[in-house]
């Protein structure tokens, strides 16, 4: 390493190694009409999605149109807080701004009426328990808590109902890990 | 959340956040212990040039540098741009000028906040010096801006 040559007064003190520079940036946020309907929907327990037209894709959380058929999503439809664990993930890693003690699962769960999957918590259910195919059910918290954020469901814990099979669109097979047609 | 008193639309403040930690070498590491201490360091670059604030290498040939040389902590305003309305993370909370500076005894200018009090006590030539943090832990917040010299 190349000798770096210092004036006198910085030879005899201790050197600065390393320095803190966090980022952060304020925004306003905004997640527009057909996601303020939804969110205003949490605030009252109900898990309100959208689409095009009856037959059409229920989107959750809705965006306003439907991606595939490139319309707007105008019809409201109530979908359920029940849902089955579509794909998971056990966190290991602790992070900056980390809340959840690990190990813990995050999961993408198919609500009951829904076409698309939401993230969330999994939790009163040990991590080496959690499965794709899994029943799971909101767990809401106090009345006086409620509001127009997804910290309205506290997490999703397993309902003692049989699993069910998981399907890809557009992969017909089903992605049960220790099912035998997975694992042919 | 709260509601848009104009719709239906909702919106909330949302702060995105990155906690970086770097490591600073031999050289950022010099200018950055020179802060602390209170006084300002730059480099000679190949041509004998002093850069301020160091570089490990020459920006013209690309060769190592390595004499850290003291510099200021005076300095002279080589270019400024007025801020009207400072914003949250503003050094100075009332209207400052961004300056470029360049220290005693360098040969090019950092930035730096120079806190004028008004436009029309700004401009390019002015004589400045630092304002010292009065618990400073080697950053470039050490400075907290620049005032210009009496006189």
């Amino acid at each position: 390493m190349t000798e770096i040559l210092l004036p006198a007064r910085l030879q005899d003190v201790e050197a600065v190694r390393s320095v803190r520079t966090p980022a952060s940036i304020q925004y306003s946020y905004t997640p527009g009409q057909a996601s303020s309907r939804y969110l205003k929907g949490i605030a009252q327990r109900k898990i309100i999605g959208a689409r095009v037209e009856p037959g059409a894709k229920v989107y959750v959380p809705p965006r306003g149109a439907d991606p595939q058929l490139g319309k707007p999503t105008t019809e409201q439809v109530e979908v359920g807080d029940r849902g089955t664990l579509v794909s998971f993930c056990v966190v290991n890693v602790s992070f900056h701004g980390g809340t959840q003690e690990i190990p813990y699962t995050t999961g993408n769960i198919l609500l009951d009426g829904s076409d698309q999957p939401i993230m969330h918590l999994i939790q009163e259910c040990p991590v080496d328990q959690v499965r794709i195919g899994m029943r799971l059910e909101a767990v809401w918290v106090d009345d006086a808590d409620l509001g127009p954020t997804m910290e309205s469901i506290r997490w999703f814990r397993p309902l003692d109902e049989p699993d069910l099979d998981v399907h890809i669109p557009g992969e017909d097979r089903p992605l049960w890990l220790d099912s035998e047609e997975f694992n042919q | 959340m709260t509601d848009d008193p104009h719709g239906d639309v909702l919106t909330a403040p949302l702060t995105i956040e990155y906690p970086f930690k770097r490591t600073t070498g031999p050289v950022v590491g010099a200018f950055l212990t020179a802060l602390r201490e209170g006084f300002l360091v730059g480099i000679k670059g190949s041509d004998g040039r002093v850069l301020v604030p160091p570089t490990e290498y020459d920006p013209m040939t690309g060769e190592d540098l390595t004499e850290v040389v003291e510099v200021g902590p005076a300095g002279t305003v080589t270019t400024w741009a007025w801020v009207r309305h400072p914003g949250s993370k503003a050094p100075v909370d009332r209207p400052f000028a961004w300056a470029l500076i360049r220290p005693d005894g360098a040969d090019t200018a950092l930035l730096g906040a120079v806190d004028a009090g008004a436009i029309g006590s700004m401009a390019t030539g002015m004589k400045v010096e630092p304002v010292w943090a009065e618990e400073r832990e080697g950053s470039i917040t050490d400075i907290t801006c620049w005032t210009a010299v009496a006189g």
